[in-house]
């Protein structure tokens, strides 16, 4: 009879943290910062049609990067959730910070139970009357909550440091989404309308704040 | 509340009703303990309208809700918007019109989020046929709902109108449609003043004079209330979405009209 190899906790744990982190790395980065008018989230992405951002109610838009399959599950989920709260309640009672917290409970529940680790970040951003939230939800269910940008992928650290040196209270969309899109090329390559898939929640859009920017105002931002 | 995540053999999809009978129970298929020999009296809205113009449809609804004798509500809204490109106006049982209402506009922003594309304009007629259908015990209890939907068709760049019945079938109309207690008067108005490719002012003046009429001929529906200063909601569907008529305007071309009806029977 063979028996079962004894493998540390700690082991196991750092194990799938590798193999979640290794999936996302493969995967593009995403920056999403405020500005003057709401929430600008820019991300490296070629494809018109496999979006990494997306809206999910009234003033509430998700970002996942990682693996399309696992966070476009998780992006369904989420409209499904503020559908039927406000559906069943009232529009104003669907807020971001309930839904940050189920998927920060169950990337934690994949992460700590499941043989894989969901190889996702997350983002769910709120724009606020007066404050905006950003949620940041990693892998294993950590959750952080920024007010002014926040970067998700593979590079974070590096994209961080560039977003944080450019980063300005109340700039115009334009700024924002040239600053986000030099942070996520870096020194050596630039990123042109092409490249990019750019979303806004905007306080000029009456009740559904979400806009998708399409190739040819995103060109004139970035010019 | 967990995060409703299915099995992709058990996944409803982009439908928003099959999605809360899986979570919540709700709304399920109708109760049927109701005695079919008392029917339940609650409010009735009455008469809607929409017809074709040149650059869309109009659509516009009276304000009044009446149980039995007695009037119910003086400014019910019976005309909303669906979606950006579409408008539902609603004649039958208020209270289960306003919820089937309520849910028909999430189904189709729900579709629209999951899916990442609007149904079409049949698309969406055909989803409220299939509410409509599933109100079909109760319709026969009494509680009857029947709607009128209209919207602009992106893709043909024309307004379309399809009218319903209470079995859920429903028909498309060229050129203008009315339903609800007046809807009769208000169709032989409009059937007289409607000509291809109206313009949007003839457009609104002609709806405001159908439910003019329908409110003289029949005690349903709703005329302008000039002392509370309630109108007719009325509504423009175009290339440009759903936008209501300003009340102003509304009651200054009410105004016109019945200046007008006065001259005529001074003269």
């Amino acid at each position: 009879m063979s028996m079962p190899y004894y493998v540390a906790p700690e082991q196991v744990m750092k194990d799938r943290a590798e193999y979640a982190q290794k999936g996302i790395a493969r995967g593009r980065s995403l920056v999403a910062t405020t500005y003057d008018a709401g929430i600008a989230m820019v991300a490296e992405n070629p494809s018109r049609s496999l979006h990494k951002i997306s809206e999910i109610y009234d003033r509430i838009a998700f970002g996942g990067v990682g693996k399309y399959n696992e966070y476009d599950q998780l992006r369904v989920a989420g409209v499904r959730h503020a559908d039927t709260k406000g559906y069943a309640y009232s529009r104003e009672d669907v807020d971001a910070r309930s839904l940050a917290n189920l998927y920060a409970q169950y990337l934690g529940n994949v992460f700590t139970h499941e043989m894989k680790p969901l190889e996702v970040e997350i983002l769910v951003a709120e724009l606020g009357e007066g404050r905006n939230q950003l949620y940041h939800i990693a892998y294993e269910g950590t959750i952080t909550d920024e007010d002014r940008f926040a970067v998700l992928g593979g590079d974070a650290e590096t994209i961080t440091e560039r977003v944080s040196a450019a980063w300005q209270a109340e700039w115009d969309l334009g700024a924002a989404v040239t600053a986000a899109a030099v942070a996520l090329a870096g020194p050596d390559r630039t990123l042109g309308a092409g490249d990019l898939e750019v979303a806004i929640l905007s306080r000029g859009n009456g009740r559904r704040t979400f806009r998708r920017i399409d190739e040819a105002e995103l060109a004139q931002l970035l010019a | 509340m967990a995060l409703p995540l299915f099995p992709p053999e058990r996944d409803p999809g982009p439908d928003f009703v099959g999605l809360l009978r899986m979570t919540s129970g709700q709304p399920e298929a109708p109760a049927r303990t109701l005695d079919p020999l008392t029917p339940v009296q609650a409010p009735h809205g009455t008469t809607v309208v929409a017809l074709r113009y040149l650059d869309g449809v109009v659509m516009a609804g009276d304000r009044r809700a009446t149980a039995g004798n007695i009037i119910a509500h003086h400014a019910m809204q019976k005309v909303f918007p669906a979606d950006r490109f579409s408008a539902v106006a609603i004649a039958g049982t208020a209270g289960m019109a306003i919820e089937m209402v309520r849910l028909f506009q999430v189904q189709l922003e729900h579709y629209e989020k999951v899916e990442g594309a609007t149904l079409s304009l049949e698309g969406k007629a055909n989803q409220l046929a299939q509410m409509v259908r599933q109100h079909l015990p109760l319709a026969m209890q009494g509680l009857a709902v029947v709607p009128l939907f209209a919207g602009f068709d992106t893709a043909r760049s024309t307004g379309r109108i399809f009218n319903y019945d209470v079995t859920g079938g429903h028909y498309e109309d060229t050129d203008f449609q009315a339903t609800g207690s007046g809807g009769r008067d208000a169709r032989s108005t409009i059937k007289l003043g409607w000509r291809e490719g109206l313009a949007r002012d003839e457009a609104v003046d002609l709806a405001i004079q159908s439910l003019y009429d329908a409110a003289d001929e029949d005690s349903a529906t709703g005329g302008p209330d000039l002392v509370r200063g309630i109108y007719p909601i009325i509504a423009v569907v175009d290339a440009a979405g759903y936008r209501e008529v300003p009340e102003d305007e509304v009651a200054e071309r009410f105004g016109a009209l019945i200046a007008r009806r006065q001259a005529e029977r001074a003269s």
